[in-house]
């Protein structure tokens, strides 16, 4: 008995450790943000702020386009998300579901594009987007976003549909009802569990990119908030008081995000890998 | 049942091909596109904002990187980039799925704390990192000089000897709670009853690893691992946010972005970039295929 205690014990230190490793970071962000610039910049600081106080948090609105750039970044995860959504699936549903000839090559051709390396395509997307006027503009990150998050779309979706019970399609069909129709009236409201899932993962996606947003978005104003968060300079000295609040300000909605939405979240991230 | 004209078992290309069409022209338009467009900039000499000055010069920038000691420097930093990362937190990933395995009270609350590494952007998480490790006012400092591990603050970001350690250590920091949920969605397939017959057969923890566990979760850490390592050989994000390349720790992905949009904007080197870019993407290529076939070796 005693010996079991003692593993408990050891179990329950690991849990903590764990616990730590992952949460004092951002732990440290927050005390950081809040802290006072004698203390922030002392080489002895205290776990726990001395003293409180919020400039940082307005500075970084005062003194930068920070609200600008989290809008920014709303318009485009969010029309990304949504445009993703509505064409991936449509595709996801008929790899699941409709019958037609050269399946396996389509769904190859899609998934391929997940391995691309962002790099190998930046030069000549950066000429092609500069030849169409959409550097500097929304759609200009909007468009490459969904190329990006489309193909994991498409697969969660599939096998999302191919999980659905059949008989209330066959049922519509034999109604009269159109293949659009169908999807649009029945799939759809029926896929919004599994559609919440994907679309988590693409804004979250979208949120957090950075190489294209760095290089297609170059005037500060049109910044999204990664790029506004790896540029935050000051005159002498690095502004860490307020990069460690902007970076709060980003990251609270993305936890209670994932805190809410975490076994949708759960489910998507894991969708497809653990059949083998 | 349904005769072969009912709609249901009809073959219909005209309502695949509009499901199917604007997802391809996505792709097409920006993935596949730009990348013709890349491979045909990689035979000419131009500068990115002069590309009517076009000089053609065949495959002598792929042979001009054969010899450029900073290629090939920086293709070495992403393959040790990527062996520690992906090697540490495949361990990690294994040993805390495990933990989370087991039940136990802050259970909930433990899976939900891990997704938040995961969750943050990558150049936040970079930034808060680059913060704890500031030679001067950083928490990791502060610490082994108040435990006494080290006399003088270490500029963890200025020497080679520690600024790849540091990266690698925001790496895993981010990207371990994704090897944890992948592994552990994989062990809650293992039906309890065969752990019990194990153990009745008297097998201790290590060989119920090795002999239940393992077998059963060897598909899921192989895709895991896949993901991680084209993940990991691309890394971007944390190095440019923590050293932009300096101390030695630049990747192939960071000096290519710095060649085609620095020293290709108005010097003649945006072909040479190009070429950069054709061969990382014919570098993950090779690794995604060996992988996908490894796999399928496995799985049959």
């Amino acid at each position: 008995m005693k010996r079991k205690k003692i593993r408990k014990i050891f179990f329950y230190i690991g849990v903590i450790v764990v616990l730590v490793y992952f949460l004092f970071p951002f732990y440290w962000a927050v005390v950081s943000s809040l802290r006072i610039p004698s203390e922030l910049f002392s080489s002895h600081q205290s776990l726990f702020p001395l003293k409180i106080q919020f400039k940082s948090y307005v500075q970084v609105f005062t003194e930068r386009p920070f609200a600008r750039n989290i809008l920014n970044s709303t318009i485009v995860a969010g029309a990304a998300t949504l445009l993703c959504l509505a064409i991936g699936s449509l595709t996801g549903y008929a790899i699941a579901r409709l019958k037609f000839a050269g399946k396996v090559v389509v769904m190859l051709f899609i998934l391929s594009v997940s391995m691309f390396p962002q790099v190998s395509i930046l030069g000549a997307l950066f000429q092609i987007l500069r030849s169409a006027k959409l550097i500097n503009t929304y759609p200009g990150l909007i468009i490459p976003y969904i190329a990006l998050t489309i193909p994991l779309t498409v697969w969660t979706l599939q096998n999302f549909f191919r999980e659905m019970p059949k008989e209330l399609e066959e049922a519509a069909y034999i109604d009269g009802s159109g293949k659009f129709s169908t999807f649009w009236r029945i799939v759809l409201p029926l896929s919004a569990p599994g559609l919440v899932a994907t679309g988590l993962l693409t804004f979250i996606f979208s949120w957090n990119e950075f190489l294209f947003a760095l290089t297609f978005e170059q005037l500060p104003q049109m910044y999204t908030v990664p790029v506004a968060i790896a540029m935050f300079t000051g005159y002498y000295i690095v502004p860490w008081g307020q990069i460690m609040a902007a970076s709060v300000i980003v990251t609270v909605p993305l936890v209670v995000l994932v805190l809410v939405f975490q076994n949708k979240i759960i489910s998507g991230m894991t969708a497809g890998s653990v059949k083998g | 049942m349904f005769s072969r004209k009912d709609p249901l078992h009809r073959s219909d290309p005209i309502y695949a091909a509009a499901f199917i069409i604007p997802t391809l022209a996505v792709i097409a338009f920006i993935a596949f596109w730009p990348l013709g467009q890349t491979l045909y900039n990689s035979f000419f000499r131009f500068a990115l904002m002069y590309p009517q000055s076009k000089v053609f010069v065949g495959v002598s920038n792929y042979g001009k990187l054969f010899h450029d000691p900073r290629f090939l420097n920086d293709l070495w930093n992403t393959i040790r980039f990527t062996i520690w990362s992906v090697g540490i937190e495949t361990i990690l990933g294994i040993l805390i799925a495990l933990m989370l395995n087991k039940e136990f009270k802050l259970r909930g609350f433990v899976r939900a704390a891990v997704l938040i590494p995961w969750a943050i952007p990558t150049v936040v998480s970079s930034q808060m990192w680059r913060w704890m490790y500031n030679d001067n006012y950083g928490i990791v400092n502060t610490l082994l000089m108040e435990f006494h591990i080290v006399k003088n603050p270490i500029v963890w970001l200025g020497f080679p000897s520690t600024s790849m350690p540091a990266i690698i250590s925001v790496d895993v920091w981010k990207t371990t709670p994704f090897m944890i949920l992948l592994i552990l969605a994989g062990l809650q397939m293992i039906p309890k009853e065969l752990y019990e017959a194990a153990r009745i057969d008297g097998a201790n923890a290590w060989q119920r690893f090795w002999s239940v566990t393992f077998p059963i979760i060897r598909p899921t850490l192989g895709i895991a691992l896949i993901f991680r390592t084209l993940d990991a050989m691309r890394v971007f994000d944390i190095v440019y946010v923590m050293t932009k390349g300096a101390a030695n720790t630049e990747t192939i992905s960071v000096y290519n972005q710095w060649v085609l949009f620095t020293k290709g904007f108005i010097a003649p080197y945006f072909g040479y970039g190009s070429a950069i870019s054709v061969t990382i993407f014919l570098i993950i290529s090779a690794f995604a295929f060996l992988y996908v076939k490894m796999m399928k070796i496995k799985l049959d």
